[in-house]
C-alpha cells in the first residue's frame, strides 16, 4: 500500500461492504495463514449480494484482507465466473465443451441467442439475462447442458428454451 | 552488507559440494542452483529472475533450465535448491540448451524488432546474445501474434482508457508490446517496494500487466518509485528520458556511470548516475546498506534540477538602491533585474569585506552563519571552522535546529549520544516496532519499504500519530491521539509499565540510573487519567504499553511529529525512558531511532554545525575540548555557546547580529513565522548567500555566490543509520559556479585564515583528527567501500549497526531516565482559532522546494500548494476538494487549494511547507522548545475560511 492508495479508495464509487459480507469475509480470512487465500471467497461473497464486483468492492476487499487492490483485481479477472461488469438478474452459462458440442450445443446456442436477442457477453435490455459460454459443467451425460444461476439443466432441446426461461423472472 | 543480518557466515560452516558440468563446486544450504553456478563463474540465462536482494525467484520464464541427473524433466535453476551430491548439467546440457533457446525464440517472435524496441540494450536482448540467437532468422521462421489478444472471456472487456503504449506518466513509459509477463514488475511493486499498484490481470493470451484497474499509469496510484523500471528485463517499462518520439530507446547509451548517494533524505540510498554529454540521463539504485537497490521518486527522477534555467552560474551583487525582500515580480531565472553579474574576485572581496568590517566595528558577536545539511561533511566542517576561527564566535547553526534538535538534546542528556542506537534495518529483526510522529512512506520512502516488508513477515507495527498514514494498512495497532497530547500518552504508557511491573529490572540495574524517580513520577499519570486529553481509550494505551514492554525485541522510530513541538525534548525523553525501562536497546532488533531528515543532517551535526558544541558534540564550554581544537586549528576559540537558528533571527531584530553568511539554507521559507524572519533578513547590514538558485533567502542577499549541486562534487555524507558514504562528481559545474568547499575557503582566506585545501579529501583527513567518531574511517576506505558505519572498531572491520550493548557513552556508563510533565501546546486552539495547523513534507517535494520544484518530473507530479483536510471537515466548511481555502493564524494568512484526505483527523489541516506561493511558515508559531530550541511547526491554532473566487490560486 502506498501514499496514494487512499486516493483510490476515496475516488471509488462509494461502495461500502455490507456488514454481513464484511463479517463473512473476515470469517473466511481467519481460515487461512495468508490473506490472499481468502480472496476468491471474498469476491464470491460480494458477487452473491450484488450480482457482480464493482471497483469499489475490489478496494474494500483489499482493505479488509490487508492486501493490495491490484492483487485482488488479478484474482478477480482471472476467474471467468467473477463478473467485473454488471450482468443481468440471471446468468445463463451454456456449455461449449466437446461432448456438448457433439450433441447439439450449436442449435441450443442459436435458440437461446435468437430468443433473447443477445450474443455471448451481452445482457438483455430488461437486465434479465446475461448469456455466457462455459467450458464444462461436468454434465456430459446429459448434453447439451446449460446452467441458469445455480441450476443445471440437460439435455435441453431448442424448443424447451422459452418454457425454461419462464422460471427466471 | 550488514553481517549481523546476513546468514552467510553461519551457512559457510555447512558448505557441501555438488557436481556442475563435471566439476566439483561448493554450495551452501539454502542456495539455489543458479546461485551456485554464479559463484562458479557461470551466469545461467534468466529473464523472470532478478539477481538482487528482495526479489523472490518465480520460475515462470523457463529460461534458466538445467538438467539434474536422475530427473526426467529439466529444473528451473533459479528455484531449485542445491543439495549435496547433486549432479547438474548446465552449459554442457544439450537438452537445457534446446529448452532455453526455445523459450527465447518464442518470446523473440512476439517482441518488436530490436531496433524498434523500447530498449535495444535490454537484459532480454543481452540474454538472446548470450544464447547466440539470430533474432532476424527467428522472426522469419516464427509467426508473431498480430496484436495483443483482447480478453477472450466474453464478459471481460478491455476497460476504457486501457493502453498498450502508455506515456501518461511524466517519468516512465510503458510499451506492453515488449512485455513478456515475467512478473518482475509485479514483484518489484508488490513485494520489494510494497506499493501494490502493479498487477497481472486477465488470463491466458489476454493476460496483461495493469496499474490499479488497468488505469493509465499517470492516473494510477503509482508513487513513481521506479522499482519496476529498474526490474523490467525488456524495456517494456522505461525511464521516459531514454525513449524517443518513435518509442525507441537504449539503456546503454551513457558515456559513463558514476556511483554516488542520493541528495535528498536521510535514508542515504546509494545510486548510480548514468551520464551522457555531461548530463544525467537516468538514475539507478545501487546495493547500499540502507537501500538494497531501492530508490524513491525523488532520488530516481528528481535529478535534473542542477540544469534548471534558473541555475546560478555567475556571482551576483545587489544593484544599488534595490530594496531587499520578496518581490512578487522577481524571476529567479532573470536575476539581473535586481542583481548585477560580478567576477569571483569582486564578489568574494565584497562578500568578505562586508563581514570583516562588521566584525571590526561591532565585534565577533555581530556575525553569524548557517551551514547546510544538504552539503557534504567536509563542507560542514569548513563552514563551522570558518565561523569559529574566522568570525570568532559559535554563532553557527543549520536546519537540524528545525528538525531533530530536541531529539538530539534528549538523547545527549539521557544516553550521551545524539545518533541512532540501531539502523532502521534492525526493524526487520524486531517483534514490535513503534512508529510515532513519523510518516515514512512520505518522508523516508525507502526505509518505509523495509518496515512494510517487516510487517508482512510478522513484525507488529504500532503507529502512534494523530494523522493516519499509508503504513496504517500494515499496522497491528494505531493510536490516533489528540494533537499535542503526546507527553501525556507516553507517560501513561510508562505508568502501565511501572504499575504492571513490565519493566526489565535486570537491564535497569545494569545499565541505567534514575528509575526509582521515574517510577514515583509516573505513579499518578495513569491511562485512565490521561485518556481524555489524549483522545484514546485507557485500554488501548494499556494494550500498546504491554505489547511494547513484553516484546522480546522492540524498536521505536520517530520523526518531526515528536521533535517539532515546544515539548519536543520531553517527547523524546519519554521515548528514551520507554526503551530503557524495557531494556529495548543494545541488542539486534531493539533501539531508538530518530529518522533523520536530510541527506547529511547527521553528518552536518557530527561535523559541528551546532552553536553549543564542537564537532562530535563536544561542548564549547569545556576548556579541554576547546584546547584540543585550538591546537588542531592553531587559534583561540570562543568559550561561549552560540545562538541557534530562531535565536539568531531574534538577535538581528535586537540589533546584535548585523551580518550573515548563509550556505545552502533557505530560512526565508523554512523558519517559523516567516514575516518576522524575513523582516530580520531584510534588516541585516550584510548578507552573503551561497546557493544553487536565487532562493527566497537569496532575495535578501547583498552578494550571491553560485555553488555546487550534489552531483557536481566529491564529498561524504552521513545518513540516519550512521553510515558515512562517498558521493562522487558526475557532471561538471555549470558556468562559473564553484564547489562549496572552494568558496568557503576563499571567504576564509579573506578573513586572513591560512587555508590551503586542494580537495575534500584533505578536509576529511583533518576531520579524522578532530572527530573520534571517524576512527578507522579514511577517505581511501570510503572510496573503496562506499559506506562505513561509525563507530567502527578497526580499519578492516565493519562498523557497529547496533551500539551501546555494554555501556552508554556517559560519565557513569549508564543511561539516565529523565521524567517529564505533560505540557499543552504553546498556542492551544480556542474559539477564534479552532483548528490545528500542522506542517510537513510531501513525497515529491523536498523541504523548501528549491531543488524539487525545479525538477521536471517532481513538479509535474505535485505542481501546486494544497491543504489536506478530512472529507467531513471540507463538507463542514462548504468547500469542494480543489477549491481554494484561506488559512489564518495570529501571524498571517495564506490561500491555497484543498485536497480531501481520508487519513486526516477532523479539526486539523496539513500544509506542506515547500510552496513559496502559499508558504506554510507564514502561519507557524515560532515558540521554542526550551532545550532543543526547536520551533513548534507541528501545532498552531488556525482558522479556516472559504476563499472568495477572486482569491483563487492561479493555476
Amino acid at each position: 500500500m502506498n501514499e496514494n492508495a487512499h486516493l483510490l479508495a476515496s475516488d471509488g464509487d462509494g461502495f461500502i461492504l455490507d456488514p454481513e459480507d464484511l463479517r463473512a469475509i473476515e470469517h473466511e480470512r481467519a481460515h487461512y495463514e495468508q490473506p490472499q487465500a481468502a480472496c476468491i471467497e471474498a469476491l464470491k461473497i460480494v458477487q452473491r449480494r450484488h450480482g457482480w464486483v464493482p471497483d469499489g468492492a475490489i478496494v474494500a476487499i483489499a482493505e479488509t484482507l490487508g492486501i493490495g487492490p491490484a492483487e485482488v483485481e488479478g484474482v478477480a479477472t482471472f476467474y471467468s465466473l467473477i463478473f467485473r461488469q454488471p450482468v443481468g438478474r440471471h446468468v445463463i452459462l451454456i456449455c461449449d465443451s466437446s461432448s456438448c458440442f457433439l450433441v447439439g450445443y450449436d442449435t441450443l446456442r442459436e435458440a437461446l441467442s435468437s430468443h433473447l436477442g443477445i450474443g455471448f457477453g451481452q445482457t438483455t435490455a430488461d437486465d434479465r439475462f446475461t448469456l455466457l459460454p462455459v467450458c464444462c459443467l461436468g454434465a456430459c451425460d446429459g448434453g447439451p447442458a446449460l446452467m441458469i444461476d445455480d441450476d443445471t439443466y440437460g439435455p435441453v432441446a431448442a424448443e424447451d428454451v422459452a418454457a425454461l426461461l419462464e422460471d427466471y423472472p | 552488507m550488514n553481517t549481523a543480518l546476513s546468514p552467510a557466515a553461519s551457512a559457510q560452516a555447512d558448505a557441501f559440494t555438488l557436481t556442475l558440468d563435471g566439476a566439483e563446486v561448493s554450495a551452501y544450504p539454502g542456495e539455489t542452483l543458479w546461485q551456485v553456478a554464479k559463484r562458479a563463474g557461470e551466469t545461467i540465462p534468466h529473464l523472470c529472475f532478478k539477481d538482487a536482494p528482495g526479489y523472490r525467484p518465480d520460475g515462470n520464464c523457463r529460461a534458466c533450465m538445467v538438467e539434474v541427473e536422475g530427473e526426467r524433466t529439466l529444473a528451473a535453476s533459479c528455484l531449485r535448491e542445491a543439495k549435496p551430491g547433486m549432479v547438474v548439467k548446465s552449459a554442457t546440457s544439450e537438452r537445457a540448451r534446446i529448452s532455453r533457446e526455445g523459450v527465447m525464440e518464442l518470446l523473440i517472435a512476439d517482441q518488436p524488432d530490436r531496433d524498434d524496441s523500447p530498449d535495444r540494450s535490454s537484459h532480454f536482448w543481452a540474454m538472446a546474445d548470450q544464447l547466440a540467437i539470430d533474432a532476424t532468422a527467428v522472426k522469419e521462421r516464427l509467426p508473431s501474434r498480430e496484436a495483443r489478444s483482447e480478453p477472450t472471456v466474453h464478459h471481460v472487456v478491455a476497460r476504457e482508457g486501457s493502453l498498450t503504449h502508455d506515456t501518461t506518466h511524466s517519468a516512465m513509459n510503458v510499451n506492453l508490446d515488449a512485455c513478456i509477463e515475467c512478473n518482475l514488475c509485479v514483484r518489484a511493486c508488490r513485494e520489494v517496494q510494497v506499493n501494490d499498484v502493479i498487477g497481472l490481470a486477465n488470463r491466458g493470451a489476454a493476460s496483461k500487466i495493469v496499474f490499479d484497474f488497468d488505469d493509465p499509469m499517470g492516473d494510477s496510484t503509482c508513487v513513481a518509485c521506479g522499482e519496476c523500471v529498474q526490474a523490467c528485463p525488456t524495456g517494456a517499462l522505461m525511464p521516459a528520458t531514454l525513449i524517443d518520439e518513435q518509442g525507441h530507446g537504449d539503456s546503454k547509451v551513457a558515456d559513463k556511470t558514476v556511483d554516488s548517494v542520493c541528495p535528498y533524505c536521510g535514508v542515504g540510498c546509494q545510486l548510480t548516475y548514468h551520464v551522457k554529454n555531461d548530463e544525467i540521463l537516468f538514475v539507478e539504485g545501487r546495493d547500499g546498506p540502507s537501500n538494497q537497490n531501492r530508490l524513491c521518486v525523488k532520488g530516481r527522477f528528481g535529478f535534473d534540477y542542477p540544469r534548471h534555467p534558473s541555475r546560478l552560474t555567475v556571482p551576483l551583487i545587489r544593484r544599488e538602491g534595490v530594496p531587499k525582500g520578496i518581490d512578487p515580480d522577481f524571476d529567479p531565472a532573470k536575476p539581473l533585474s535586481h542583481f548585477r553579474e560580478a567576477s569571483w574576485d569582486e564578489a568574494l572581496d565584497l562578500a568578505a569585506k562586508g563581514l570583516v568590517d562588521l566584525k571590526k566595528a561591532h565585534g565577533p558577536d555581530a556575525l553569524a552563519g548557517f551551514g547546510s545539511a544538504k552539503c557534504s561533511n567536509e563542507e560542514a566542517w569548513l563552514f563551522q571552522k570558518l565561523v569559529r576561527t574566522g568570525f570568532g564566535s559559535n554563532h553557527v547553526d543549520h536546519c537540524t535546529r528545525l528538525c531533530h534538535a530536541s531529539s538530539v538534546a534528549a538523547l545527549m542528556e539521557c544516553i550521551g549520544s545524539g545518533a541512532v542506537t540501531a539502523s532502521f534495518m534492525q526493524a526487520q529483526e524486531a517483534d514490535v516496532v513503534i512508529l510515532t510522529g513519523c510518516n515514512p512512506t512520505v518522508n523516508h520512502p525507502v526505509a518505509a519499504t523495509f518496515f512494510k516488508q517487516a510487517a508482512k513477515r510478522g513484525t507488529k507495527l504500532i503507529i502512534i500519530d494523530p494523522r493516519g498514514q499509508a503504513m496504517g494498512a500494515y499496522a497491528h495497532k494505531a493510536l490516533r491521539f489528540t494533537p499535542g497530547s503526546d507527553v501525556s500518552l507516553f507517560n501513561a504508557m510508562l505508568n502501565v509499565i511501572v504499575t504492571e511491573e513490565l519493566y526489565n529490572q535486570e537491564y535497569i540495574d545494569a545499565h541505567t540510573e534514575g528509575f526509582e524517580a521515574l517510577k514515583a513520577h509516573v505513579r499518578d499519570l495513569t491511562p485512565e487519567a490521561m485518556a481524555e486529553s489524549c483522545g484514546v481509550s485507557a485500554e488501548a494505551i494499556r494494550e500498546v504499553a504491554r505489547e511494547y514492554a513484553k516484546a522480546d525485541k522492540a524498536m521505536i522510530f520517530w520523526g518531526m511529529g515528536i521533535s517539532q513541538h515546544t515539548h519536543g525534548t520531553d517527547n523524546a525523553r519519554c521515548l528514551i525512558s520507554l526503551a530503557l525501562a524495557c531494556g529495548h536497546t543494545g541488542r539486534p532488533g531493539t533501539g531508538l531511532h530518530p529518522l533523520r531528515g536530510q541527506n547529511n543532517v547527521q553528518g552536518a551535526s557530527d561535523a559541528g554545525l551546532i552553536p553549543m558544541v564542537m564537532p562530535d558534540y563536544q561542548p564549547v564550554s569545556d576548556a579541554q575540548v576547546r584546547s584540543a581544537f585550538e591546537e588542531l586549528w592553531n587559534t583561540k576559540l570562543d568559550d561561549k555557546p552560540g545562538l541557534t537558528v530562531v535565536e539568531i533571527m531574534e538577535a538581528i531584530h535586537d540589533g546584535t547580529i548585523r551580518g550573515m553568511y548563509i550556505q545552502g539554507e533557505n530560512p526565508a521559507m523554512s523558519d517559523p513565522d516567516l514575516s518576522h524572519a524575513r523582516a530580520a533578513l531584510a534588516k541585516l547590514e550584510h548578507l552573503v548567500v551561497q546557493d544553487l538558485f536565487v532562493t527566497e533567502t537569496a532575495q535578501f542577499a547583498d552578494v550571491i555566490l553560485p555553488a555546487s549541486a550534489w552531483p557536481e562534487k566529491d564529498g561524504t555524507v552521513t545518513n540516519t543509520n550512521r553510515q558515512v558514504q562517498m558521493g562522487r562528481q558526475a557532471m561538471p559545474l555549470p558556468g562559473d559556479a564553484k564547489p562549496d568547499w572552494w568558496i568557503i575557503q576563499e571567504v576564509a582566506k579573506r578573513f586572513g585564515l591560512p587555508w590551503n585545501y586542494q580537495h575534500p579529501r584533505d578536509v576529511f583527513a583533518e576531520m579524522t583528527r578532530g572527530m573520534p567518531s571517524l576512527d578507522h574511517i579514511s577517505w581511501e576506505r570510503l572510496e573503496r567501500e562506499d559506506s562505513v558505519t561509525y563507530p567502527c572498531p578497526a580499519d578492516d572491520a565493519p562498523g557497529a549497526d547496533v551500539v551501546f550493548s555494554d555501556a552508554f557513552p556517559t560519565a557513569s556508563g549508564r543511561a539516565k531516565f529523565s521524567p517529564t510533565l505533560p505540557l499543552p501546546p504553546d498556542e492551544p486552539i480556542d474559539a477564534d482559532y479552532p483548528t490545528v495547523l500542522t506542517t510537513g513534507r510531501q513525497l515529491e517535494h523536498w523541504h523548501t522546494g528549491s531543488m524539487t520544484r525545479r525538477a521536471r518530473v517532481l513538479d509535474d507530479l505535485e505542481p501546486e500548494a494544497v491543504a489536506s483536510l478530512a472529507p467531513s471537515e471540507l463538507r463542514r466548511l462548504g468547500v469542494q476538494p480543489g477549491d481554494p481555502l484561506t488559512i489564518t493564524t495570529r501571524r498571517g494568512e495564506i490561500t491555497l487549494r484543498t485536497r480531501a484526505d481520508s487519513l486526516m483527523p477532523e479539526g486539523m489541516v496539513f500544509v506542506p511547507f515547500c510552496y513559496a506561493e502559499a508558504a506554510a511558515n507564514i502561519l507557524t508559531n515560532p515558540a521554542l522548545d526550551p532545550f532543543g530550541k526547536i520551533p513548534e511547526f507541528k501545532y498552531a491554532a488556525c482558522r479556516l475560511s472559504k476563499a472568495a473566487a477572486r482569491e483563487a490560486v492561479s493555476p
